[in-house]
């Protein structure tokens, strides 16, 4: 046994442990991580059948289940999020499209004009979801995201094929105070969201949460009942609706979706595709930040 | 050391290792008496499913961690132990967190800022460096879990008491139907801010306190 206080042995006992620990951890990161990859990505397609209405809130299927209705019912497509328009597969897989990359990196984003979402930067491609009935778009899933109160808040708003009556609105990941401004991820509170009407008859988008309750979607069709006690998350989203649903975020696209241009064309599983299996993984629609 | 030394260990699970265990729980809970802990306790005792996660990753992290730290006790350099104990837990902590990101993934993405918070949990760091480099492993490792378990009934009688007052719920199941809701009960949404906890903790505090006088301080 040498003087475990000598010089020479502690630098080999910090290598040891240094290297060990290091072992454990890439173990326990590798071999897990095809679990965690399919995890997070579950998680998201659930959250799109969730706002499309495909899923009822408190649902837990099974993984195959969850898979099997987003691949019959979802088309994922990229459009140029300044122009509104499709961008070709053959100019990028939407599937293996890393939206949050794209978004920090100079070449595929530009800076956010000046918004009230404290939005700094906005990807030139953005991911959407049709939701097919048969061949005919029901409804399109819009990823939308802005600062709540304690961080960025992500969610996902379903609209109608008018492209104004809003069908859904999820949020799937949020840090706001749990039970105040965390209840922006309660589906009671999301469902009263259903059935408001986006934009006005000048197509000025009009949807904000208001302080105390609104009335019923046919009465009052561009307001939401506030969340006491988060004035600041429910101001967050307002101004998140606001800026997405703007000339800035989704406006030039949800024009020509109106207009019923910007079809999503032939279903992946038809072209020998099947979707669910191949979207995202390592760098998908919303990869694992 | 509080919670006894068992060097001389002839069983494997004999009366002195029950104590080691039991101890911590509520004689010398950590933080009801030793008063460690106290930052995650605020911040993850919102609702119970989450203090129960945590509790069981703190459980878990305190018992390997001692377990670790106590094998190399006596191959251990005196000058750079506290750097070896954190590595060590860190190292289980990243685990941990690993761990639940592929197990239960929902919940990984409430905790897992708090997980990796686990790292600066004194009764972690406190348990390796006050118990384990003096004590034998399986002594060590019941120490650890004895501690963890103290750590959990308290976050969990904090969450139980958060999250029914605060929004009428437990384990996320409604069990005072709210006002908004359609039911009657008025929540106080006081409780579900960080300050309640270190209320309901004090209190909490005062009651072992004053069930055993012996912990006062003589002035």
């Amino acid at each position: 046994m040498p003087d475990v206080n000598s010089t020479r042995y502690t630098f080999f006992f910090a290598t040891v442990v240094c290297v060990v620990c290091a072992l454990a951890i890439a173990v326990s990161a590798v071999g897990l991580h095809s679990r965690q990859e399919a995890n997070a990505l579950l998680y998201k397609q659930k959250n799109v059948l969730l706002a499309a209405g495909l899923l009822k809130p408190g649902d837990d299927p099974p993984e195959r289940e969850i898979l099997r209705i987003f691949d019959a019912n979802i088309r994922v497509r990229l459009i140029d999020i300044g122009t509104g328009d499709l961008v070709p597969e053959d100019k990028q897989d939407p599937k293996t499209y890393d939206q949050r990359k794209a978004r920090a990196d100079p070449a595929t984003s530009r800076e956010a004009p000046p918004n009230a979402a404290k939005i700094s930067r906005l990807p030139n491609w953005g991911a959407i979801f049709y939701v097919m009935k048969g061949d005919t778009v029901e409804q399109v899933v819009l990823p939308i995201d802005g600062v709540g109160m304690w961080g960025t808040c992500y969610g996902l708003l379903a609209l109608d094929r008018d492209g104004n009556t809003v069908r859904g609105l999820t949020y799937y990941e949020q840090k706001e105070t749990p039970g105040l401004g965390g209840e922006i991820s309660n589906p009671k509170w999301q469902a009263l969201w259903q059935g408001r009407k986006v934009y006005d008859e000048k197509w000025e988008p009009q949807l904000v949460i208001i302080k105390g309750q609104a009335g019923p979607p046919d009465k009052d069709p561009h307001r939401v009942d506030g969340l006491s006690g988060a004035t600041i998350t429910s101001n967050g989203v307002s101004r998140t609706v606001a800026f997405w649903m703007s000339n800035d975020g989704y406006g030039p696209f949800l024009k020509k979706f109106r207009a019923g241009g910007v079809a999503p064309g032939r279903a992946d599983a038809a072209a020998g595709r099947p979707l669910a299996a191949h979207f995202s993984g390592a760098g998908g629609w919303r990869a694992a930040a | 050391m509080e919670g006894g030394s068992v060097s001389t260990a002839t069983t494997f699970f004999g009366a002195p290792q029950r104590k080691v265990l039991v101890t911590p729980i509520i004689a010398n809970n950590p933080i009801g008496v030793q008063v460690l802990g106290i930052c995650s306790a605020l911040a993850v005792t919102t609702r119970m499913d989450k203090a129960l996660v945590m509790g069981i990753g703190v459980i878990l992290v305190t018992a390997f961690a001692n377990l670790a730290v106590s094998l190399v006790r006596n191959y251990t350099p005196n000058n750079i132990r506290i750097i070896v104990q954190l590595a060590v837990i860190a190292t289980l902590v990243i685990i941990v967190d690993q761990v639940l990101k592929a197990v239960l993934y929902e919940i990984s993405l409430e905790l897992s800022v708090y997980i990796g918070l686990i790292i600066t949990n004194c009764i972690v760091m406190g348990r390796a460096e006050g118990y384990a480099m003096q004590n034998p492993p399986w002594a060590s490792f019941l120490d650890g879990i004895g501690n963890g378990v103290g750590y959990a009934l308290v976050l969990l009688a904090v969450a139980f008491t958060r999250e029914f007052t605060g929004a009428g719920r437990v384990f996320g199941y409604v069990v005072l139907p709210l006002g908004t809701e359609g039911g009657w009960y008025v929540p106080n949404g006081l409780m579900l801010l960080a300050p309640s906890a270190l209320f309901i903790i004090a209190m909490l505090v005062w009651l072992l306190r004053t069930l055993k006088p012996e912990l006062q301080e003589q002035d």
